[in-house]
Parts: structure tokens; sequence; C-alpha cells
């Protein structure tokens, strides 16, 4: 484990790297997911600025596809900014998570890259082999994510068409098989995993016929349900970590 | 309307921000009992589930096959353990491929 406070500025240039590298998957995932945002923010009526805009200052993909839709059937402010706190609260619990493995780092810096939190960036991270998730390593790996959001949201603004529809298509698996990527060898050396990702999976699976339980609620709800049943169920006695 | 929405948008990134930053920032964790802990470190492998379902069988909304084979050729390059960026790449490779079948 490295001492905290003296990590020197050879390993942190590393690190970034490291966090660069692992950040490209998630880039060429957001790439069609921005591009089809940029294109539907242009057909709901925003201008450049307001889809560059929402991408550089709220960074969430399913909220804004969802702010979009409520633009363009003319929701009030409040029901949006409810909508999106709503969708976007399940943040809370991969920031708590991320902070048992962050290293002690002052709080201003995790308030900065706290601001980076995604589905991706956190499950890239949070499986990583790093011991201590350091700031470096973080911010190579998000701002190598934001920058595809931020860049692919404007192109699709301006490009006003969308992808050829098989590229378009096949591209849509490319978050999936990223986050298939990240549990697969993680399984293999644990069934404590497979209990955990099966149970969340079922159990979101069902949710997702339940209306009310849509979008944020379902993920938040079978990830805890998940992971609180399993760590009674199983007794830490398969800890290979 | 126009900026009124530039206002919305800020909202939405501060309702946003805010759950990401909270536990990050301001809660004092460092006793936390053993069990909690525990309950952190499954988080990962149990949000990565439920994020890959039933998410992955909708991405072709016409065919839940689409989202299988996607899945299954994402499985097997995983399964060889290839590096992430190829895992992803091969997938998006064999529904290119499959489109034109």
């Amino acid at each position: 484990m490295l001492p905290s406070p003296a990590i020197s500025s050879e390993q942190t240039d590393g690190l970034w790297k490291k966090g660069i590298q692992a950040g490209l998957p998630i880039a060429i995932g957001y790439m069609p997911v921005a591009f089809t945002f940029g294109l539907l923010a242009k057909a709901a009526g925003l201008s450049l600025f307001e889809t560059v805009g929402m991408s550089v200052i709220v960074f969430a993909g399913a909220s804004q596809y969802i702010a979009l839709s409520m633009v363009a059937a003319a929701s009030g402010a409040a029901e949006l900014i409810l909508t999106t706190f709503i969708m976007n609260i399940r943040h809370l619990l991969m920031s708590a998570s991320l902070k048992e493995r962050a290293e002690d780092e002052p709080k201003w810096i995790k308030a900065i890259y706290a601001f980076f939190i995604t589905d991706e960036t956190f499950s890239v991270a949070a499986t990583s082999q790093e011991k201590k998730i350091t700031a470096s390593y973080l911010l190579g790996l998000c701002l190598t994510a934001y920058s595809s959001w931020v860049v692919f949201s404007g192109a699709g603004y301006l490009m006003g068409s969308g992808l050829p529809e098989s590229l378009q298509a096949s591209m849509g698996i490319a978050l999936y098989a990223m986050f298939i990527a990240l549990l697969v060898p993680a399984a293999k050396k644990s069934r404590k995993v497979i209990a955990l990702a099966g149970t969340a999976a079922v159990l979101n699976s069902l949710f997702s016929f339940i209306p009310f339980l849509s979008g944020g609620w379902g993920i938040i709800l079978s990830t805890l349900i998940s992971a609180v049943s399993i760590e009674f169920i199983v007794k830490g006695d398969e800890r290979n970590e | 309307m126009n900026e009124n929405l530039i206002w919305v948008i800020i909202g939405m990134g501060l309702v946003t921000y805010i759950p990401r930053m909270l536990p990050l920032v301001m809660f004092h964790t460092n006793n936390l009992h053993p069990r909690v802990q525990g309950i952190l470190k499954n988080v990962p492998f149990a949000i990565l589930g439920a994020l890959i379902f039933p998410g992955v069988l909708t991405i072709n909304p016409d065919s839940v096959l689409y989202g299988v084979i996607g899945a299954a050729a994402a499985f097997i390059a995983a399964w060889l353990n290839l590096n992430v960026i190829i895992v992803v790449l091969a997938s998006i490779l064999v529904l290119y491929g499959y489109t034109f079948l």
C-alpha cells in the first residue's frame, strides 16, 4: 500500500495514464449515447449552447434524455429538477462505496472528482485492481469519459443526422459489454460476486415491470437488497480481497 | 423560456452533484461497522448486475435476441480474459456483422 501523503510525481503520472486507459472503453460507449442525445436535443428545440451546457453541467445520461422528453412535453421546471434528482439519487450509494476505497486526500479534491461519478466511471474505478483509488487515477479515467460525453453531445447536435443505422444499433452494446467485461473476471474468482450480481439482476428485471420503480429507484433497491442480503448470507467466509 | 432553461439545467446539475458529493466529502466513515463496510464493498458487483439486466435485452426494441447475442459475445470475450476495450470492440463487431445476416 502506498504511504498516503507521499505519492511521488512519477507515481501520479503513471496513475493518471492508467486512468486514461481505463476510461477509453467508457469514451467509446458514451459516443453513440451522447451523439443521439445531441440529435434529440436539437429535435426538442434546444440551442447548441443549452445542449452542450447540459452535458457539461449535469453529466448524467439517462436523466438528460428524460429532461429532453420533458422539455418537449413542456413540463415545469420543478418537475424536471425533481425527476433528475430521483433519477440520480443512486449516486449516493456509489459515492459511499467509493469512499471505502478512496485514498486519503483533501476533501476539496474529493469534492472535485465526486462530480464525475456515473454508473460507468464508478463501475470501472470500483472494480479496478488499484489498492486505493487516487484522484490522479480517477481524474484520468473520468476526464476521458467526460470529454467523450461533451464532445459527442455537440457533434450529434451539429451533424443533425444519425450514425448509419447498423453502426448506431451495434454500438448500443458498448456500455453493456463494458459492464460484462468488468463483472466476469471477478465472478470467475468468487461465487459471492455471482450471487451479488445475479440477485440484483433478477430483482431489477422484476422491478422493471413496476412503473413507479422504473428509472433510478429500481437500481437502488435491487442493489441495496442484494448487497445487504448477500452480506448476511455469506458470512465473510469467501473474502479473497 | 430560453433563459429559464439554463436555470433548469443548473438546477439539474446541482441535484445531480449533491448525491455524488455528500458521502465522499461529508460522511465520517472511518469507524464504520465491519458489516456496513462489507455491504459497501458489495455494492459495485451488485450494481453491475442491475446495470446489465434488464437493460441489455432492450438495446434493440424490436428484438431481444439482438441484446442476447451482444451480451453473449461480450461474455465469451470477457471469459477469455481479454482487455475491456477489446471486449467492447468485439461485441460491437459481432452485432455489426449480425445486422447484415
